[in-house]
Protein backbone atom coordinates (compact mmCIF):
# COMPACT_ATOMS: atom_id res chain seq x y z
CA UNK A 1 0.00 0.00 0.00
CA UNK A 2 1.55 4.01 -0.66
CA UNK A 3 1.63 5.59 1.88
CA UNK A 4 -1.14 8.05 2.50
CA UNK A 5 -2.12 11.52 5.16
CA UNK A 6 -4.79 10.22 7.39
CA UNK A 7 -7.45 12.80 8.21
CA UNK A 8 -10.42 12.37 10.63
CA UNK A 9 -12.50 15.68 10.61
CA UNK A 10 -14.61 16.28 13.10
CA UNK A 11 -17.60 17.81 10.55
CA UNK A 12 -19.52 17.23 7.62
CA UNK A 13 -18.35 20.96 6.56
CA UNK A 14 -14.24 20.03 7.45
CA UNK A 15 -15.10 16.58 5.23
CA UNK A 16 -16.03 18.40 2.35
CA UNK A 17 -12.92 21.41 2.70
CA UNK A 18 -10.53 18.27 2.64
CA UNK A 19 -11.98 16.75 -0.43
CA UNK A 20 -12.42 19.89 -2.54
CA UNK A 21 -8.61 21.37 -1.62
CA UNK A 22 -7.22 18.11 -3.14
CA UNK A 23 -8.42 15.98 -6.40
CA UNK A 24 -6.07 13.51 -5.36
CA UNK A 25 -7.98 13.10 -1.42
CA UNK A 26 -10.50 10.04 -0.81
CA UNK A 27 -13.26 9.19 1.09
CA UNK A 28 -13.20 6.01 3.82
CA UNK A 29 -16.04 4.41 5.52
CA UNK A 30 -16.01 1.28 6.74
CA UNK A 31 -13.07 0.07 4.36
CA UNK A 32 -13.95 -3.22 3.57
CA UNK A 33 -13.62 -2.60 -0.21
CA UNK A 34 -11.42 0.64 0.05
CA UNK A 35 -8.79 -0.74 2.07
CA UNK A 36 -8.02 -4.22 -0.32
CA UNK A 37 -7.83 -1.61 -3.29
CA UNK A 38 -5.26 0.34 -1.63
CA UNK A 39 -3.23 -2.58 -0.85
CA UNK A 40 -3.57 -3.50 -4.44
CA UNK A 41 -2.45 -0.53 -5.20
CA UNK A 42 -5.11 -0.03 -7.80
CA UNK A 43 -5.62 3.83 -6.08
CA UNK A 44 -3.04 6.07 -4.83
CA UNK A 45 -4.68 9.10 -2.88
CA UNK A 46 -2.70 11.52 -1.27
CA UNK A 47 -5.01 11.71 1.50
CA UNK A 48 -7.52 9.53 2.94
CA UNK A 49 -10.67 11.31 4.94
CA UNK A 50 -12.14 8.72 7.15
CA UNK A 51 -15.76 9.64 7.84
CA UNK A 52 -15.89 7.96 11.33
CA UNK A 53 -16.28 11.56 13.28
CA UNK A 54 -18.68 13.03 11.31
CA UNK A 55 -21.76 11.31 13.41
CA UNK A 56 -23.69 9.74 10.39
CA UNK A 57 -24.55 6.81 11.45
CA UNK A 58 -27.77 5.59 12.81
CA UNK A 59 -31.72 4.37 11.79
CA UNK A 60 -34.59 7.01 12.14
CA UNK A 61 -38.01 5.86 11.28
CA UNK A 62 -41.00 8.00 10.90
CA UNK A 63 -44.45 7.59 8.98
CA UNK A 64 -43.24 8.73 5.41
CA UNK A 65 -39.41 7.46 5.59
CA UNK A 66 -37.12 4.96 7.39
CA UNK A 67 -33.70 6.77 7.04
CA UNK A 68 -30.08 5.28 7.63
CA UNK A 69 -27.06 7.36 8.29
CA UNK A 70 -24.40 6.76 5.50
CA UNK A 71 -21.66 5.20 8.03
CA UNK A 72 -24.10 2.73 9.55
CA UNK A 73 -22.62 -0.82 9.22
CA UNK A 74 -24.45 -3.72 7.43
CA UNK A 75 -24.24 -5.49 10.94
CA UNK A 76 -26.57 -2.26 12.52
CA UNK A 77 -29.24 -2.92 10.01
CA UNK A 78 -29.32 -5.92 9.64
CA UNK A 79 -29.94 -5.79 13.72
CA UNK A 80 -32.20 -3.32 13.84
CA UNK A 81 -35.81 -3.81 15.11
CA UNK A 82 -37.28 -1.07 13.18
CA UNK A 83 -35.39 -1.85 9.58
CA UNK A 84 -36.72 -5.40 10.26
CA UNK A 85 -40.41 -3.80 10.82
CA UNK A 86 -40.65 -1.45 8.11
CA UNK A 87 -38.53 -2.98 5.52
CA UNK A 88 -37.56 -6.96 6.42
CA UNK A 89 -36.03 -7.65 3.30
CA UNK A 90 -33.57 -4.66 3.30
CA UNK A 91 -32.60 -6.19 7.29
CA UNK A 92 -32.06 -9.32 5.33
CA UNK A 93 -30.13 -8.45 2.71
CA UNK A 94 -28.23 -6.86 5.24
CA UNK A 95 -27.21 -9.83 7.32
CA UNK A 96 -26.15 -11.61 3.85
CA UNK A 97 -23.50 -8.99 2.93
CA UNK A 98 -19.95 -10.43 3.25
CA UNK A 99 -19.43 -12.23 6.59
CA UNK A 100 -19.78 -11.09 9.82
CA UNK A 101 -16.48 -9.36 10.23
CA UNK A 102 -17.27 -7.32 7.35
CA UNK A 103 -20.48 -6.26 8.45
CA UNK A 104 -18.92 -4.97 11.35
CA UNK A 105 -17.09 -2.20 9.41
CA UNK A 106 -18.88 -1.93 6.05
CA UNK A 107 -21.47 0.91 5.48
CA UNK A 108 -24.27 1.32 3.67
CA UNK A 109 -23.13 4.35 2.15
CA UNK A 110 -19.82 2.84 1.16
CA UNK A 111 -21.24 0.34 -0.86
CA UNK A 112 -23.79 3.03 -2.33
CA UNK A 113 -20.80 5.02 -3.57
CA UNK A 114 -18.46 2.13 -4.49
CA UNK A 115 -21.21 0.84 -6.78
CA UNK A 116 -19.65 -2.48 -7.19
CA UNK A 117 -21.78 -4.58 -9.80
CA UNK A 118 -22.07 -7.02 -7.65
CA UNK A 119 -23.06 -5.25 -4.75
CA UNK A 120 -26.26 -5.94 -2.71
CA UNK A 121 -27.81 -2.82 -1.53
CA UNK A 122 -27.87 -1.11 -4.69
CA UNK A 123 -30.76 -3.71 -5.07
CA UNK A 124 -32.45 -2.72 -2.23
CA UNK A 125 -32.01 1.45 -3.15
CA UNK A 126 -33.54 0.97 -6.76
CA UNK A 127 -36.27 -1.29 -6.38
CA UNK A 128 -37.02 0.66 -3.16
CA UNK A 129 -37.58 4.19 -4.77
CA UNK A 130 -34.96 5.31 -2.20
CA UNK A 131 -33.06 8.80 -2.32
CA UNK A 132 -29.55 9.20 -1.76
CA UNK A 133 -28.95 12.59 0.58
CA UNK A 134 -25.80 13.76 0.11
CA UNK A 135 -24.34 17.33 1.67
CA UNK A 136 -25.34 19.04 -1.88
CA UNK A 137 -28.20 17.42 -2.59
CA UNK A 138 -30.94 14.68 -2.49
CA UNK A 139 -30.12 12.25 -5.51
CA UNK A 140 -33.39 9.77 -7.03
CA UNK A 141 -31.93 6.07 -6.88
CA UNK A 142 -33.16 5.94 -10.67
CA UNK A 143 -30.31 8.83 -11.38
CA UNK A 144 -27.68 7.56 -8.66
CA UNK A 145 -26.41 4.78 -10.42
CA UNK A 146 -24.52 5.09 -13.47
CA UNK A 147 -23.03 1.85 -14.78
CA UNK A 148 -20.21 -0.22 -13.04
CA UNK A 149 -18.53 1.60 -10.15
CA UNK A 150 -20.11 4.62 -11.30
CA UNK A 151 -22.42 6.84 -9.92
CA UNK A 152 -24.18 10.20 -9.73
CA UNK A 153 -21.40 11.70 -6.68
CA UNK A 154 -19.36 14.60 -7.67
CA UNK A 155 -15.84 14.70 -6.52
CA UNK A 156 -16.02 16.15 -2.96
CA UNK A 157 -19.79 14.98 -2.75
CA UNK A 158 -19.95 12.50 0.34
CA UNK A 159 -23.43 10.40 1.07
CA UNK A 160 -24.96 11.30 4.60
CA UNK A 161 -27.98 9.40 4.34
CA UNK A 162 -30.27 7.36 2.76
CA UNK A 163 -34.29 7.62 2.85
CA UNK A 164 -36.87 4.85 2.15
CA UNK A 165 -40.08 6.34 1.43
CA UNK A 166 -42.57 3.92 4.22
CA UNK A 167 -44.69 2.48 4.03
CA UNK A 168 -43.38 -0.96 2.08
CA UNK A 169 -46.30 -3.30 1.64
CA UNK A 170 -43.72 -6.24 0.44
CA UNK A 171 -40.44 -6.14 0.18
CA UNK A 172 -37.70 -9.15 -0.07
CA UNK A 173 -34.22 -10.19 -1.56
CA UNK A 174 -33.18 -12.88 -3.27
CA UNK A 175 -29.45 -13.96 -4.54
CA UNK A 176 -27.61 -16.66 -5.98
CA UNK A 177 -24.22 -16.34 -4.62
CA UNK A 178 -20.81 -17.42 -6.43
CA UNK A 179 -19.97 -20.31 -4.57
CA UNK A 180 -16.33 -19.57 -3.05
CA UNK A 181 -16.78 -15.91 -2.87
CA UNK A 182 -20.33 -15.55 -1.79
CA UNK A 183 -20.72 -12.27 -3.93
CA UNK A 184 -24.14 -12.65 -6.10
CA UNK A 185 -23.75 -14.08 -9.67
CA UNK A 186 -27.51 -12.90 -9.75
CA UNK A 187 -29.04 -10.82 -7.09
CA UNK A 188 -33.03 -9.89 -7.11
CA UNK A 189 -34.76 -7.35 -4.97
CA UNK A 190 -38.70 -7.20 -4.91
CA UNK A 191 -40.87 -4.61 -3.79
CA UNK A 192 -44.18 -2.75 -3.33
CA UNK A 193 -44.17 0.94 -1.71
CA UNK A 194 -45.23 3.96 -2.08
CA UNK A 195 -43.10 4.25 -5.36
CA UNK A 196 -44.86 1.54 -6.73
CA UNK A 197 -43.69 -2.04 -7.93
CA UNK A 198 -40.24 -2.32 -8.39
CA UNK A 199 -38.04 -5.33 -9.22
CA UNK A 200 -33.82 -4.58 -9.27
CA UNK A 201 -31.41 -6.69 -10.46
CA UNK A 202 -27.53 -6.93 -9.53
CA UNK A 203 -24.88 -9.25 -9.94
CA UNK A 204 -26.11 -9.59 -13.64
CA UNK A 205 -25.49 -6.15 -15.59
CA UNK A 206 -22.41 -5.03 -17.35
CA UNK A 207 -23.89 -1.87 -16.49
CA UNK A 208 -24.36 -2.60 -12.71
CA UNK A 209 -27.66 -2.43 -11.17
CA UNK A 210 -30.67 -2.46 -13.43
CA UNK A 211 -34.70 -2.40 -13.16
CA UNK A 212 -36.59 -5.14 -15.24
CA UNK A 213 -40.07 -3.11 -16.06
CA UNK A 214 -41.69 -6.49 -17.65
CA UNK A 215 -41.80 -8.10 -14.51
CA UNK A 216 -42.76 -4.74 -12.64
CA UNK A 217 -46.05 -4.79 -14.61
CA UNK A 218 -47.12 -8.50 -14.22
CA UNK A 219 -46.18 -8.03 -10.26
CA UNK A 220 -48.47 -4.65 -10.13
CA UNK A 221 -51.90 -6.65 -11.95
CA UNK A 222 -50.71 -9.75 -10.00
CA UNK A 223 -48.52 -10.09 -7.19
CA UNK A 224 -47.93 -13.29 -7.03
CA UNK A 225 -44.55 -15.99 -7.68
CA UNK A 226 -46.43 -17.09 -11.14
CA UNK A 227 -46.03 -13.30 -12.41
CA UNK A 228 -42.63 -13.56 -12.82
CA UNK A 229 -41.31 -16.87 -13.20
CA UNK A 230 -42.59 -17.13 -16.31
CA UNK A 231 -40.97 -14.18 -17.99
CA UNK A 232 -37.92 -14.94 -19.62
CA UNK A 233 -35.03 -12.40 -19.65
CA UNK A 234 -33.14 -11.26 -22.82
CA UNK A 235 -29.77 -12.11 -22.15
CA UNK A 236 -28.36 -9.29 -23.92
CA UNK A 237 -26.03 -6.43 -22.21
CA UNK A 238 -25.52 -9.37 -19.21
CA UNK A 239 -22.04 -10.26 -17.67
CA UNK A 240 -20.54 -13.25 -18.78
CA UNK A 241 -17.54 -14.93 -17.34
CA UNK A 242 -16.00 -17.97 -15.89
CA UNK A 243 -18.83 -17.98 -13.26
CA UNK A 244 -22.07 -18.39 -15.35
CA UNK A 245 -22.92 -17.06 -19.00
CA UNK A 246 -25.47 -14.77 -20.05
CA UNK A 247 -27.77 -16.75 -20.41
CA UNK A 248 -27.31 -18.69 -17.32
CA UNK A 249 -27.69 -15.18 -15.78
CA UNK A 250 -30.35 -14.38 -17.25
CA UNK A 251 -32.44 -17.49 -16.53
CA UNK A 252 -31.16 -16.58 -12.78
CA UNK A 253 -32.89 -13.82 -12.67
CA UNK A 254 -36.62 -15.34 -13.55
CA UNK A 255 -35.69 -17.94 -10.79
CA UNK A 256 -34.07 -15.44 -8.05
CA UNK A 257 -37.34 -12.79 -9.06
CA UNK A 258 -39.96 -15.84 -8.28
CA UNK A 259 -38.21 -16.84 -5.15
CA UNK A 260 -38.22 -13.32 -3.99
CA UNK A 261 -41.84 -12.26 -4.52
CA UNK A 262 -42.44 -16.03 -2.52
CA UNK A 263 -40.66 -14.66 0.26
CA UNK A 264 -42.61 -11.59 0.58
CA UNK A 265 -45.71 -13.64 0.66
CA UNK B 1 4.40 10.60 12.17
CA UNK B 2 0.72 10.14 13.30
CA UNK B 3 -0.10 8.53 16.89
CA UNK B 4 -2.16 6.58 17.40
CA UNK B 5 -3.65 5.21 21.08
CA UNK B 6 -5.37 2.70 21.77
CA UNK B 7 -6.14 -0.15 24.87
CA UNK B 8 -5.16 -3.65 23.68
CA UNK B 9 -6.10 -6.66 26.27
CA UNK B 10 -6.35 -3.64 28.91
CA UNK B 11 -3.32 -1.79 28.41
CA UNK B 12 -3.11 1.55 26.93
CA UNK B 13 -0.79 2.03 24.26
CA UNK B 14 0.41 4.87 22.07
CA UNK B 15 2.23 4.21 18.95
CA UNK B 16 3.56 6.26 16.13
CA UNK B 17 2.02 4.51 12.58
CA UNK B 18 1.65 5.44 9.12
CA UNK B 19 -0.89 6.63 7.67
CA UNK B 20 -1.02 3.11 5.65
CA UNK B 21 -0.22 0.73 9.06
CA UNK B 22 -2.71 -1.77 8.88
CA UNK B 23 -3.89 -2.84 12.87
CA UNK B 24 -2.80 -6.43 12.04
CA UNK B 25 0.83 -4.38 11.21
CA UNK B 26 0.59 -2.95 14.62
CA UNK B 27 -0.31 -5.57 16.91
CA UNK B 28 2.27 -7.29 15.75
CA UNK B 29 5.21 -5.84 14.64
CA UNK B 30 4.74 -2.80 17.17
CA UNK B 31 3.23 -4.57 20.14
CA UNK B 32 4.76 -8.01 19.24
CA UNK B 33 1.23 -9.90 19.77
CA UNK B 34 1.88 -11.90 17.03
CA UNK B 35 -1.11 -14.73 17.80
CA UNK B 36 -2.82 -12.77 15.78
CA UNK B 37 -2.14 -14.44 12.34
CA UNK B 38 -2.15 -13.09 8.74
CA UNK B 39 -3.07 -15.44 6.17
CA UNK B 40 -4.85 -14.62 3.03
CA UNK B 41 -4.35 -10.36 3.33
CA UNK B 42 -7.07 -10.32 1.46
CA UNK B 43 -10.19 -10.18 4.01
CA UNK B 44 -11.41 -13.71 3.14
CA UNK B 45 -9.67 -16.17 5.80
CA UNK B 46 -10.51 -14.35 9.23
CA UNK B 47 -6.69 -15.69 10.83
CA UNK B 48 -6.50 -11.73 11.35
CA UNK B 49 -10.27 -11.35 13.31
CA UNK B 50 -9.85 -9.45 17.07
CA UNK B 51 -12.04 -7.43 18.72
CA UNK B 52 -12.73 -3.64 18.73
CA UNK B 53 -15.30 -2.44 21.03
CA UNK B 54 -16.97 -5.97 21.30
CA UNK B 55 -17.09 -6.80 17.81
CA UNK B 56 -15.24 -9.50 15.61
CA UNK B 57 -13.19 -7.35 12.99
CA UNK B 58 -10.59 -8.31 10.22
CA UNK B 59 -7.74 -6.33 11.69
CA UNK B 60 -6.04 -6.88 8.16
CA UNK B 61 -8.34 -4.91 6.77
CA UNK B 62 -8.62 -1.80 9.46
CA UNK B 63 -6.24 0.86 9.39
CA UNK B 64 -4.31 1.34 12.72
CA UNK B 65 -5.49 4.73 12.77
CA UNK B 66 -9.47 3.42 12.50
CA UNK B 67 -9.03 2.00 15.87
CA UNK B 68 -7.71 5.35 17.75
CA UNK B 69 -9.04 5.45 21.04
CA UNK B 70 -10.75 1.98 20.17
CA UNK B 71 -10.61 -1.14 23.00
CA UNK B 72 -8.95 -4.37 21.32
CA UNK B 73 -9.26 -7.93 22.27
CA UNK B 74 -6.81 -10.19 20.63
CA UNK B 75 -5.77 -13.97 21.14
CA UNK B 76 -3.04 -12.97 24.12
CA UNK B 77 -6.43 -11.75 25.76
CA UNK B 78 -8.20 -13.78 27.02
CA UNK B 79 -6.62 -16.24 29.63
CA UNK B 80 -6.89 -15.42 32.58
CA UNK B 81 -3.44 -13.92 34.01
CA UNK B 82 -3.12 -16.62 36.31
CA UNK B 83 -3.15 -19.13 32.79
CA UNK B 84 -6.67 -20.30 33.07
CA UNK B 85 -8.22 -20.55 29.42
CA UNK B 86 -11.00 -18.40 28.63
CA UNK B 87 -14.19 -21.82 28.24
CA UNK B 88 -13.41 -20.90 24.07
CA UNK B 89 -9.94 -21.87 24.59
CA UNK B 90 -10.75 -24.80 26.69
CA UNK B 91 -13.21 -26.20 24.29
CA UNK B 92 -11.08 -25.77 21.28
CA UNK B 93 -8.35 -27.99 23.68
CA UNK B 94 -11.20 -30.30 24.55
CA UNK B 95 -12.81 -31.22 21.24
CA UNK B 96 -9.24 -30.85 19.25
CA UNK B 97 -10.82 -28.17 17.11
CA UNK B 98 -7.12 -27.61 15.39
CA UNK B 99 -4.84 -29.38 13.33
CA UNK B 100 -2.02 -27.10 11.86
CA UNK B 101 -3.58 -24.45 14.72
CA UNK B 102 -3.09 -21.25 12.13
CA UNK B 103 -6.59 -20.30 11.39
CA UNK B 104 -6.75 -21.23 15.69
CA UNK B 105 -6.81 -17.51 16.86
CA UNK B 106 -9.15 -15.95 14.57
CA UNK B 107 -11.80 -18.93 14.65
CA UNK B 108 -11.65 -18.47 18.51
CA UNK B 109 -12.52 -14.66 18.00
CA UNK B 110 -14.63 -14.75 15.70
CA UNK B 111 -16.55 -18.01 17.93
CA UNK B 112 -16.29 -15.68 21.24
CA UNK B 113 -17.58 -12.86 19.08
CA UNK B 114 -20.86 -15.25 17.92
CA UNK B 115 -21.28 -17.08 21.27
CA UNK B 116 -21.74 -13.61 22.85
CA UNK B 117 -24.32 -12.15 20.21
CA UNK B 118 -26.64 -15.34 20.62
CA UNK B 119 -28.20 -15.51 23.87
CA UNK B 120 -30.23 -18.50 22.36
CA UNK B 121 -28.62 -21.53 22.11
CA UNK B 122 -27.17 -21.88 18.86
CA UNK B 123 -27.92 -24.77 16.23
CA UNK B 124 -24.96 -26.36 14.36
CA UNK B 125 -26.73 -24.41 11.09
CA UNK B 126 -26.14 -21.67 12.31
CA UNK B 127 -22.88 -22.00 13.74
CA UNK B 128 -21.31 -23.15 10.51
CA UNK B 129 -23.40 -20.13 8.76
CA UNK B 130 -21.52 -17.32 11.47
CA UNK B 131 -18.12 -19.46 10.92
CA UNK B 132 -18.03 -17.69 6.76
CA UNK B 133 -15.71 -15.49 7.34
CA UNK B 134 -13.58 -18.00 8.70
CA UNK B 135 -11.44 -20.68 6.66
CA UNK B 136 -9.41 -23.74 7.77
CA UNK B 137 -7.52 -24.69 5.30
CA UNK B 138 -7.10 -28.44 7.15
CA UNK B 139 -10.96 -28.17 6.63
CA UNK B 140 -11.23 -28.98 10.47
CA UNK B 141 -14.56 -27.59 10.79
CA UNK B 142 -16.58 -30.33 12.18
CA UNK B 143 -14.42 -30.16 15.27
CA UNK B 144 -14.37 -26.70 15.77
CA UNK B 145 -18.67 -26.63 15.55
CA UNK B 146 -18.49 -28.82 18.26
CA UNK B 147 -16.18 -26.44 20.26
CA UNK B 148 -18.28 -23.57 19.36
CA UNK B 149 -21.58 -26.07 20.90
CA UNK B 150 -20.25 -27.01 23.51
CA UNK B 151 -18.58 -23.36 24.58
CA UNK B 152 -21.93 -21.62 24.26
CA UNK B 153 -23.54 -23.13 27.64
CA UNK B 154 -20.56 -22.26 29.51
CA UNK B 155 -20.13 -18.77 28.31
CA UNK B 156 -23.53 -17.95 28.98
CA UNK B 157 -23.76 -20.21 32.53
CA UNK B 158 -20.64 -17.94 33.90
CA UNK B 159 -22.63 -14.77 32.49
CA UNK B 160 -25.45 -15.16 34.14
CA UNK B 161 -23.63 -16.55 37.55
CA UNK B 162 -22.17 -12.56 37.56
CA UNK B 163 -24.89 -11.08 36.77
Amino acid sequence: MYDFAYQKPGSLADAVKLLAADAEAKVLAGGQTFIPVLKQRLNKPSAVVDLAGLGLSGITVTANALTIGATTTHAAVARSAEVKKAIPGLALLASWIGDNQVRHRGTIGGSLANNDPSACYPAAVLALGATIKTNKRAIKADDFFQGMFTTALEPDEIITAVEFPLPVAKSAYEKFRQPASRYALVGVFVAKGPEGVRVAVTGAGQNGVFRVPEMEAALAKNWSPDAVGGIKISPEGLNSDIHGSAAYRAHLISVMARRAVAAAG
Amino acid sequence: MPQVSLKVNGKTHSVEVEGRTLLVELLREKLGLTGTHVGCDTSQCGACVVLVNGDSVKSCTMLALQANGAEVTTIEGLAKPDGTLHPMQAMFREHHALQCGFCTPGMVMSAVDMVNKHPHPMSETEIRAELEGNLCRCTGYNNIVKAIAAAWPLMHGQAAKAA
